[in-house]
């Protein structure tokens, strides 16, 4: 039998205040695959992120990590495991790359205990995995914004954890960048990383994704390989867009395509 | 070593040598002028008559308190501007000196002058208006614009307040309340110094043990906390340790303003460094409050009292750095 996977949620509700986002939403992250989470705006897909890293706590059901209840588990020692590139995060102002990329070290210092060697290492190694080791000493504010997004992926890879967790890496980016960033993490998933990213562009989703998990209205409505479940009867319905769903001709996934019914007509 | 922690390293190290060069000036200075060959041999006990009575015991405590309570207050300020990213976001802004005040004012009126009551009062005063202020801002999480919006309200109703208490006062407690309200360092000797200075030793090993969490913090809170910080605990517990720093030096002083406004802004422009730091901003306030403290002694025709001369030097400051937002946000 195979082991169950490391990281999922177990019929949460998920809520800011009163404002409920996700009712008894369950949702698999499957080890050592390329997830992306689509849906429409506001669907829940980021909470779902963020419910997943240990920062909203759900109001009911749990997240479980290694079998356990992620709540009960100590934040650092689940920082270890799950990495985390948030939606916005804040360059403190003049600060070098290396820096930064080494502030994402923290769950592996303590005040008593810290490996000097440990942490040159992974910061070596994760600005050598993201093409960022030639800024070093360059300051993050006067990065342009696919280095500064490389600076940021960077930072969570030096967390050094096997899952990590990235909130709409490519938006703000132009469409080399998009392209670069997302070919990053699928070499870093190919080396051995889980990856769960939430994205906005369906076929790009349907490019890199491994598993897909389409959201709607807080309900994970499918999941599953994008070939297998990227359907237009599926996209019409969650995204109410109607849509042409064919083979890509440079990788075989499906290629969504929107039809404007009224202008058009059918096109078949 | 990167370029900018080199430059770092190298400004502590100035700002440290300029500290103790200008204290064992102050050391000299007075109706007794020594010459710092004099001060060094009173200070490691070479000289023991005359000489090492007024250095040691006369004006030592003045110049060690300059030197202590300007770095608290510099540091109080860098942890409270690096919560509230904002360069206003210091606590004699939102409101902690005058809380302090307020409670120095209430134990003159109700439970008699005299320094404990004066001191105790503002260390409770300053600690509950900083309880105060979170507690009103705080929704969801503190934010930083909020809690500065909150304490600039609370300020001008607990300066209102103080006041309306100073009117009601007898006119020589008024006069004395009004003159430890000024802010002074001059009246402190080590039996006073010596407490206030032992509480900030207690406070700093805290301070160092939040630095890490501060620098996480300044990356926002879902970085922070997908690092596996316990990101409100964390401000919370920044937030009493730079309200608990502020309002011993006020209960000790009385409120010395704008060195926690100013000197952790200077020391990151000098620094060029990645939001405060708190190292150099310590070094720069004691260097600050001494230098200031020395104008209000010698440099001006009347002595006047410490924190009338840093009012008027951070007032320069402030305008300086409104006309710099200006222009940043045009």
């Amino acid at each position: 039998m195979r082991p169950a996977e490391r990281l999922r949620a177990e019929a949460v509700t998920l809520a800011y205040g009163r404002r409920v986002v996700a009712e008894n939403l369950t949702a698999v992250v499957p080890d050592g695959g390329f997830t992306v989470i689509v849906g429409p705006n506001a669907c829940g897909k980021s909470t779902l992120l963020r419910a997943l890293a240990r920062l909203l706590p759900p109001r009911a059901g749990q997240v479980v990590l290694d079998g356990r209840s992620i709540a009960s588990q100590p934040t650092k020692a689940v920082a270890r495991q799950i990495g985390l590139l948030p939606q916005s995060s804040i360059a403190p102002p003049g600060i070098a790359v290396e820096d930064l990329v080494a502030r994402g070290r923290y769950p592996h210092q303590s005040l008593l205990r810290r490996s000097l060697e440990r942490d040159r290492t992974a910061v070596a190694r994760a600005m050598a995995a993201t093409g960022v080791s030639d800024l070093a000493e360059q300051v993050v504010d006067e990065l342009s914004g696919g280095q500064r997004q490389r600076v940021w992926i960077a930072m969570a890879l030096a967390q050094d954890t096997e899952i990590i967790l990235l909130d709409e890496p490519t938006t703000f980016l132009d469409i080399a960048h998009q392209v670069e960033v997302l070919e990053l993490l699928a070499r870093l998933n190919r080396q051995g990383k889980t990856v769960v990213a939430v994205l906005h562009d369906l076929n790009q989703a349907a490019r890199y994704a491994s598993h897909l998990i389409v959201m709607a209205d807080g309900q994970q409505v499918a999941c599953g390989p994008p070939a297998a479940i990227l359907t237009e009867d599926l996209i019409s319905r969650v995204f109410g867009l109607p849509c042409l769903v064919m083979p890509d001709p440079v990788t075989g996934a499906p290629l969504v395509i929107p039809r404007s019914a009224e202008r058009l007509g059918p096109i078949a | 070593m990167n370029r900018l922690r080199r430059r770092r390293a190298a400004l502590q190290l100035a700002l440290g040598l300029a500290g103790l060069g200008l204290a064992v000036i102050a050391l000299g200075l007075g109706d007794y002028p020594l010459t710092p060959a004099q001060v060094l041999a009173a200070l490691t006990g070479q000289e023991t008559g005359f000489a090492h009575t007024v250095v040691v015991d006369w004006r030592a405590p003045r110049v060690a308190v300059a030197l202590v309570f300007g770095a608290a207050l510099a540091v109080s300020g860098a942890l409270f501007q690096s919560l509230t990213r904002n360069p206003l976001g210091s606590p004699d802004v939102i409101g902690l000196s005058t809380g302090s005040y307020t409670g120095a004012l209430v134990a003159v009126a109700w439970l008699g002058s005299g320094r404990l009551a004066t001191g105790g009062g503002a260390l409770i005063g300053g600690l509950v208006t900083a309880g105060l202020v979170y507690a009103l801002a705080r929704r969801d999480g503190a934010q930083g614009f909020r809690l500065i919006v909150v304490g600039i309200g609370v300020t001008a109703m607990l300066h209102a307040f103080n006041l309306f208490l100073l009117m009601r006062l007898r006119e020589e407690v008024a006069m004395t309340a009004a003159i430890w309200g000024a802010g002074s360092i001059g009246l402190i000797g080590w039996d006073q110094a010596g407490p206030a200075i032992v509480a900030l030793a207690l406070i700093a090993p805290l301070v160092v043990a939040c630095a890490p969490g501060l620098r996480q913090l300044e990356l926002g809170d879902d970085a922070a906390g997908g690092h596996g910080l316990k990101v409100e605990p964390t401000r919370l517990a920044i937030l009493a340790l730079g309200a608990g720093l502020t309002a011993i030096v006020t209960a000790s002083a009385g409120p010395i303003a704008f060195i926690s406004l100013a000197a952790p802004q200077i020391a990151q422009r000098l620094t060029r460094s990645a939001a405060t730091p708190l190292l150099a901003s310590a070094l720069l306030g004691g260097l600050g409050l001494l230098a200031a403290d020395l104008v209000a002694q010698f440099a001006l025709p009347v002595a006047a009292p410490t924190g009338a001369v840093t009012v008027v030097l951070g007032g320069a400051y402030l305008v300086d750095l409104m006309i710099r937002e200006a222009r940043r946000l045009r």
